[in-house]
């Protein structure tokens, strides 16, 4: 498959504005300016970024938290963002939600719920209704390692690959959930095995090269709108950071880390894209320029956002309103 | 006697009835190597190894039911959830398995689940949730939830001792805020005893967790309006000490139920009614809750503390109530 220049320089901008957009949250979480915690996906974006942009506008995603290139590639604006980190009215969610809770529909942006793995049998259910409908769509979703240990990404993979669902399943490999590595999670060496007993097919690839991502993304989206069913996609990748902002990782052994670091997600596309004249260093730093006014923008943006009024916190429970509820 | 923190007291206790019996272990997400999200293990693998100190796959509802067949054949596994709100992922082991085994075919299981829970740490829906509710409604299981350092090294050796399971609800918010002198020696608190942590004669205070710092700052404002609050600490949420309740109600008339959870068919409204059933010739006004809104916790900082009960609830509540 042949990736056109300008997918390769566009999956090159959301690689570097999730980087960057992420090490500004850090910068501001160190400041004490965000309330709450603060992660990051830190060394494993290409994974984010390469899927979601593989996805067609009407599709939709059921994201995790390491998937800031989502919701950035599916059009949410950095200054929404910020502002969610922030507690802002202006943020995604208006304030209800924090951080990487970040959900929007209109966006095809499902909400993530801390809970890992949730979100697989929800992407599984929205694959249903396009199946449904007839509908040519397809669902994503992602989660770690650590997720996939859990009942709910089980059943989810059954129920898909049993009602051939249009829908692909990720998981962010990256070694670590929290403080326990892999050895500890699994007593399988590929995440990937564990769809062999849902006869679900699987693809094993490298989570930091964007290009990887993206093309065996586009294969299994194009497999599942054809009717050919549901894929489960390992990407094998390295957490950078801690857990959480506030975590040092002591755990995490330098030397994997050192070894990590030579396979950066960002300096291997800027590599690629450089040796293969597919960018030239001045259309790279264009690039890192427009990434960088639009992360201060979103800065000033959020950072002179008012605050939601207290009393917001008891509005917008339902969606058919009490008073309508009466009447149905 | 040494001050200690909450967080240190649920330390001692545990560390101190994994030396005392050979058939108390933990296990959980990060508890090992890493000492627990919170810190609450720390060092404890290092001592006990790694088959005490269990790090498991992340996966609630394996482990909570591993710890359910474990405490059948004699251990008496204590679950870390890494916060109380993914307890959800083990709701049917411990509302289907663990709480009907005794009453069904006497199957004794004694197992505890501590829960880091509750809000003002700005965590959002899904890192600040009260969901004792959830389990007080699911009769079989026993629910504490201390406010003190003393109460919480009691009641959690009494909670690892006991042969029923035992939901053991630590609050987050309390763990590094609040110190007190502790006992260095073997103690427990029995479970099911609830305690008046202040005594007074206007207003009874129904209270638990976190609330009960509320409770007890908010009866330092009144000192000026004269209004003297009794503040009931019921510590075990179930079974739950009506005595104690009782007898309070009895004594000042008048009675305000304040808890962190939301509003609606909970502990409050529970202790709410059981007062109007009981005790119901000794009021002389409303019994008057005050809770959380029926709402998931909001994130950003006003919403949050709108959501949350306020020192100035009671307060206003309290100067209501005195009126009457
Ligand atoms: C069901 C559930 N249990 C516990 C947690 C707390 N928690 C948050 S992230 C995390 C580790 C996640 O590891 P993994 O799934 O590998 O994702 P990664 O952080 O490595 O991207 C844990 C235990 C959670 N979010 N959900």
């Amino acid at each position: 498959m042949d990736v056109e220049r300008d997918t390769l320089h566009q999956l090159y901008y959301y690689l570097k504005l999730t980087r960057h957009l992420e090490e500004r949250i850090t910068s501001l979480y160190r400041q004490g300016k965000i309330v709450g915690g603060a992660w990051t996906s830190n060394g494993t974006e290409a994974i984010s970024v390469g899927y979601s942009y593989a996805l067609e506008k009407d599709d939709v995603t059921a994201p995790y938290f390491r998937d800031m290139g989502v919701f950035l590639v599916r059009g949410i604006t950095p200054r929404r963002i910020v502002a969610q980190y922030l507690g802002r009215k202006t943020g995604v969610t208006g304030g209800k939600e924090g951080n990487v809770h970040i959900g929007d529909i209109n966006f095809g942006c499902f909400g993530f719920p801390s809970h890992l793995a949730d979100n697989y049998p929800v992407a599984a259910g929205a694959a249903l209704a396009f199946k449904i409908r007839g509908e040519k769509r397809v669902a994503a979703s992602s989660t770690g390692d650590g997720g996939t240990s859990r009942g709910d990404f089980h059943e989810a993979l059954n129920f898909a690959s049993v009602l051939k669902l249009p829908v692909v399943f990720f998981c962010n490999n990256n070694q670590y959930a929290y403080s326990t590595p892999l050895e500890k999670q699994m007593a399988i060496k590929d995440v990937a095995e564990r769809s062999l007993a849902y006869a679900m097919p699987s693809e094993i690839v490298d989570g930091n090269d964007v290009v990887a991502v993206y093309k065996v993304s586009k294969e299994a989206y194009k497999k599942a709108r054809a009717g050919e069913g549901p894929t489960f996609i390992e990407c094998k990748t390295m957490r950078m950071h801690g857990h959480s902002e506030h975590d040092a990782a002591k755990y995490v052994p330098r030397e994997l880390l050192e070894e990590w670091k030579k396979k950066d997600p960002i300096l291997k596309m800027e590599n690629y894209l450089l040796e293969n004249n597919h960018a030239s260093e001045n259309e790279l730093k264009d690039i890192d320029k427009r990434v960088h006014d639009v992360i201060e923008d979103a800065e000033e943006f959020a950072e002179n956002s008012p605050y939601p009024d207290g009393k917001e916190a008891v509005e917008g429970l339902y969606a058919t309103p009490i008073e309508k509820v009466k009447t149905l | 006697m040494k001050e200690i923190t909450y967080v240190e007291a649920i330390h001692q206790a545990l560390w101190e009835e994994m030396e005392r019996d050979d058939s108390v272990f933990i296990l959980g997400e990060d508890v090992g190597i890493y000492g627990g999200a919170f810190r609450v293990t720390e060092g404890m693998y290092e001592k006990f190894g790694e088959l005490r100190v269990l790090d498991t796959p992340l996966s609630e509802s394996g482990f909570t039911g591993a710890a359910i067949g474990a405490s059948l054949v004699g251990m008496r596994p204590v679950v870390e959830m890494q916060f109380a709100d993914f307890i959800s992922c083990a709701f049917d082991q411990i509302v289907n398995v663990a709480a009907k085994n005794y009453y069904r075919w006497g199957g004794k299981t004694p197992i505890v689940i501590r829960a880091p829970y509750g809000g003002n740490i700005h965590g959002g829906a899904f890192h600040s949730q009260c969901p004792e509710g959830w389990f007080f409604h699911t009769p079989g299981l026993k629910l504490v939830a201390p406010a003190f350092p003393s109460d919480a090294k009691g009641l959690l050796k009494a909670a690892i001792r006991d042969d029923d399971p035992v939901i053991f609800f630590e609050h987050k918010f309390l763990y590094r805020r609040i110190k007190e002198e502790v006992p260095e020696d073997d103690y427990v608190i029995p479970i099911g005893e609830a305690r008046i942590v202040q005594e007074g004669s206007d207003i009874s205070v129904i209270t638990y967790g976190a609330m009960v710092h509320t409770a007890l700052e908010a009866s330092k404002n009144l000192e000026e309006s004269g209004i003297s609050l009794e503040i009931v600490d019921l510590r075990t949420l179930m079974p739950l000490d009506k005595e104690t309740v009782f007898d309070s109600v009895k004594k000042t008339n008048k009675v305000i139920v304040l808890y962190e959870a939301t509003r609606s068919g909970g502990v409050g409204a529970e202790v709410a009614a059981l007062i109007s059933e009981e005790v119901f010739n000794y009021l002389d006004g409303p019994i008057l809750r005050i809770s959380a809104p029926d709402t998931p916790v909001p994130y950003s900082p006003p919403m949050e503390e709108y959501y949350l009960p306020q020192v100035e609830d009671v307060v206003e509540a309290a100067e209501k109530l005195a009126a009457y």
